[in-house]
């Protein structure tokens, strides 16, 4: 009775966070705005609204996965009422004194209603109990500083010594520039987490989405035991801009994509949106100890 | 005490062309160096220069970046910007120190990884991130010093050490002060701006905690005494290394200095739930 109350407060409050950073869950009936049409940013056709949601943003006519937030992933990803946030009041500072930088985290924090680019939470997937970092791309393109090296690490602990697998959905463009030097170090922290638990025989699923560049994927990205990747995903070291200008030529189509990264060895499976719950609920009993029975 | 030169003149004297390099320092500090070439997976890569030596009479591994010495040399090591073959021969010969028990003393000197077309192909990200997953396990202590330029990852890749040593005039940053510059300001010849609020200096890493101490150079610059510098590098190697004799576990030691970078600036630090 009382687990039924906190698990309907908890996904009322999730509810709650996904409406704050503008997303829609499928089927919320709240709003039925039908009429109102957004344009598929790739292939410019006409999507309702409420199309969009039940669609999981993924564009009806050409496939196409829209970056999604942090919160809404969750919804999509963890059981209902099952997600509890962890060390959401942890942000970072303006370790560099860099001019306009406190300003603009303040702002962000007010607009998009995340503490930093990272959120991290504990569920279940399939009822399968998990820890889940999500990265989001609208707070300073999901850049990694202190901050997110710190909620990442952490969030690794709390699986090694809760003996919990680790799902972490990256978006990123990479180091956190006005942090500088210790952004970099952020990828230090967080490989060595990740090679931590994942000596104590702890399972790291990384999910690629788009974009996942720089130190991201030069750290923690790079590290799952399984890797997967939403469609047609930007994911590399180097951006496309900056790899033009020192080779001095044109990228060919699809370079850098998930589906190139499978074809060169880097990633398992591109998995759809659509399939991406599935798919990890298949993962976790696949790597269940003691026979699949879920906790 | 105040600085000889500003950080852009740090910037210019750290990339000198004739400021010493990896090669210099084996040549001048080991002796028996026994060159390892390729990664055992697709391709040798010069842009990174490794093997075994003698350091006083003490086998260790020694890795480091190289740019080449002349125009030829530059382009087979690719001016110091390795690819993932040059990441991953690193991490086959930091694997074997630590089976063979040798510590490992990695040189730091590249503008950072290459950014091409096949560097991308053959997996740069996994590659760097490969590297520092293996620095995470080596059991045998990493020394590693950065003499020039510590650009970004490509440096962070070999530079996870125990103790993380400067040179006076090298710098150490997440990206080069253009590059920083055209990304925060879409305007790359800001860079000497860049330079000052970057921290990107010896002595503003060393009251970051990034670095654990600094090697002093003559004021003109490493490359107008080089023999002064090789005795300070060999003397601060050699101090370091009896100190990492003294750790038992240098794995954790390298966590625990790690996990804890940038925790000062933090605003309430997550409570542990478990």
């Amino acid at each position: 009775m009382l687990n039924e109350r906190f698990s309907d407060r908890r996904q009322r409050l999730l509810r709650l966070k996904v409406m704050r950073e503008g997303g829609r869950l499928p089927s919320s009936s709240r709003i039925d705005a039908p009429a109102i049409f957004e344009q598929c940013p790739a292939c410019g056709e006409a999507v309702s609204k409420r199309q969009w949601a039940d669609q999981l943003y993924v564009c009806p006519h050409c496939g196409h996965h829209r970056p999604i937030g942090a919160y809404q992933r969750l919804a999509l990803t963890l059981d209902s009422g099952t997600f509890q946030e962890l060390y959401d009041g942890l942000c970072g500072d303006n370790p560099l004194d860099f001019e306009g930088y406190d300003a603009k985290l303040e702002g962000l924090r007010r607009r998009t209603g995340l503490s930093e680019a990272v959120v991290t939470a504990k569920g279940r997937i399939g009822g399968w109990p998990a820890v889940v970092a999500v990265m989001d791309g609208r707070f300073l393109m999901g850049s990694m500083g202190v901050a997110v090296g710190e909620k990442v690490a952490l969030a690794t602990d709390t699986a090694r010594k809760a003996k919990l697998p680790l799902v972490i959905f990256c978006a990123s463009g990479g180091a956190r520039m006005q942090e500088g030097i210790l952004s970099l170090m952020q990828m230090a922290k967080t490989a060595e987490a990740i090679t931590r638990f994942q000596q104590a025989g702890g399972l790291y699923i990384a999910c690629l989405t788009h974009p996942t560049t720089g130190g991201v994927t030069a750290s923690f990205a790079s590290l799952g035991d399984i890797t997967l990747a939403e469609p047609k995903a930007l994911i590399g070291f180097a951006g496309p801009r900056v790899i033009e200008q020192t080779i001095g030529q044109k990228l060919p189509e699809g370079f850098q994509r998930s589906e190139y990264l499978e074809e060169h060895g880097f990633v398992d499976a591109v998995v759809p949106r659509g399939q991406m719950k599935s798919t990890l609920m298949q993962l976790l009993r696949l790597h269940a100890k003691g026979g699949a029975r879920r906790g | 005490m105040a600085e000889l030169h500003t950080p852009a003149e740090k910037v210019a004297l750290a990339r000198h062309a004739g400021r010493p390099g990896t090669a210099d320092y084996i040549k001048a500090l080991f002796t028996d160096f026994f060159e390892q070439k390729g990664d055992r997976l697709y391709g040798e890569d010069a842009g990174i220069l490794g093997g075994i030596a003698m350091f006083h009479d003490r086998p260790v591994t020694v890795i480091g970046h190289r740019k080449g010495r002349n125009l030829e040399e530059n382009t087979r090591c690719n001016f110091g910007m390795p690819s993932p073959e040059g990441y991953r021969k690193a991490q086959r010969l930091m694997r074997q120190a630590d089976k063979f028990g040798r510590p490992i003393i990695t040189f730091i000197d590249t503008p950072g990884a290459y950014p091409g077309l096949e560097a991308e192909a053959h997996g740069q990200g996994e590659a760097i991130a490969r590297s520092l997953a293996v620095m995470s396990e080596l059991s045998v202590p990493l020394i590693a010093v950065v003499t020039g330029e510590g650009g970004s990852g490509g440096a962070l890749a070999l530079a996870m050490g125990n103790t993380v040593l400067m040179l006076e005039n090298a710098i150490y940053s997440v990206l080069s002060p253009e590059g920083f510059a055209s990304i925060l300001w879409k305007d790359s010849t800001r860079s000497a701006e860049a330079c000052d609020v970057m921290k990107l200096t010896a002595q503003d890493l060393e009251q970051l905690g990034v670095i654990d101490g600094i090697i002093p150079e003559p004021a003109e610059g490493a490359h107008a005494n080089p023999a002064d510098v090789f005795d300070a590098v060999d003397a601060a190697l050699q101090k370091a290394l009896r100190q990492a004799d003294r750790i038992s576990d240098p794995a954790a030691h390298r966590h625990k200095k790690f996990r804890t970078m940038g925790s000062a600036f933090l605003q309430e630090p997550g409570k542990d739930l478990f």
